[in-house]
């Protein structure tokens, strides 16, 4: 008896520790860090890109994704971006601009309670189209806009 | 510490909460190049955003250099209180970060 609540005792200790440890090593930068996927922001295809940071390349186009994006961008520094995805379970939005040198922009990683809902402001090079990428379910999904841009955002 | 890199306006309608952030950083691609000296512009642009809520992580997001200087940020979650805080921490490839925790209106 008194063996089996030692065992027990021991086992309640470990198990907070590593908790401990678990959540401490989530909130320092550098375990952020290394999960960035250096690979799909190098890429410099939008299939690339794809693949290394949503594990597949082929994406269904659907309608159930909304990209709101200028016709003209006047200034390609800063191109307003707003993807409304109404596919279930949704979880991953990724932005690719298929003509920027490295065509993946962004990838948003929502929670289970997050909405399929993002908007950012985005740099391109030139008149592009840009997609939006959904991850639900395991599945890609996609939808694109072409963008017209009079004054390039990456160059000096 | 000094004055915050990161602008936070959350507010919550019925159950779902909608969060606005602007984030001061200069998102250098490492492309461009000083026009003086004709040298490149060391790349700096941060990597990733986290955002959590109730020690739940609701969105991260992996950035590259093509986010525009001084970055916005926008998106919605459910199942949030009006009075809650909410936790936005970035990191950059110079491996700097910071972060700014607000209240939902």
């Amino acid at each position: 008896m008194n063996q089996n609540r030692r065992v027990l005792l021991k086992g309640t200790f470990a198990a907070g520790a590593t908790g401990i440890a678990i959540s401490a090593g989530l909130l320092t930068p550098k375990a952020v860090l290394a999960a960035w996927p250096k690979a799909a922001f190098e890429a410099k295809d939008t299939n690339a890109a794809l693949e290394a940071s949503m594990g597949s390349s082929s994406a269904t186009e659907s309608g159930d994704i909304k990209l709101k994006a200028p016709d003209i961008a006047e200034n390609g520094a800063v191109v307003p971006i707003t993807v409304t995805s109404k596919i279930a379970n949704t979880e991953a939005i990724s932005i690719i601009v298929a003509k920027n040198g490295t065509p993946l922009a962004a990838t948003f990683n929502l929670g289970a309670t997050t909405k399929g809902f993002v908007s950012t402001r985005i740099k391109m090079g030139k008149t592009s189209d840009v997609t939006a990428v959904v991850k639900a379910g395991g599945k890609l999904y996609s939808t694109s806009k072409n963008v017209k841009v009079t004054i390039g955002g990456c160059g000096g | 510490m000094a004055k915050s890199s990161i602008k936070i306006r959350a507010k919550v309608k019925k159950d779902e909460a909608k969060v606005k952030c602007l984030i001061s950083h200069p998102m250098e691609t490492g492309l461009r190049k000083n026009k003086k000296t004709g040298k490149l512009i060391p790349a700096h642009f941060i990597q990733e955003v986290v955002c959590e809520h109730g020690g739940k992580t609701v969105m991260n997001a992996q950035w590259g250099g093509t986010i525009s200087k001084n970055p916005f940020l926008s998106f919605a979650f459910t199942g949030a209180k009006s009075g809650d805080a909410i936790k936005i921490s970035w990191v950059d490839n110079t491996g700097k970060s910071d972060s700014t925790e607000a209240k939902m209106k």
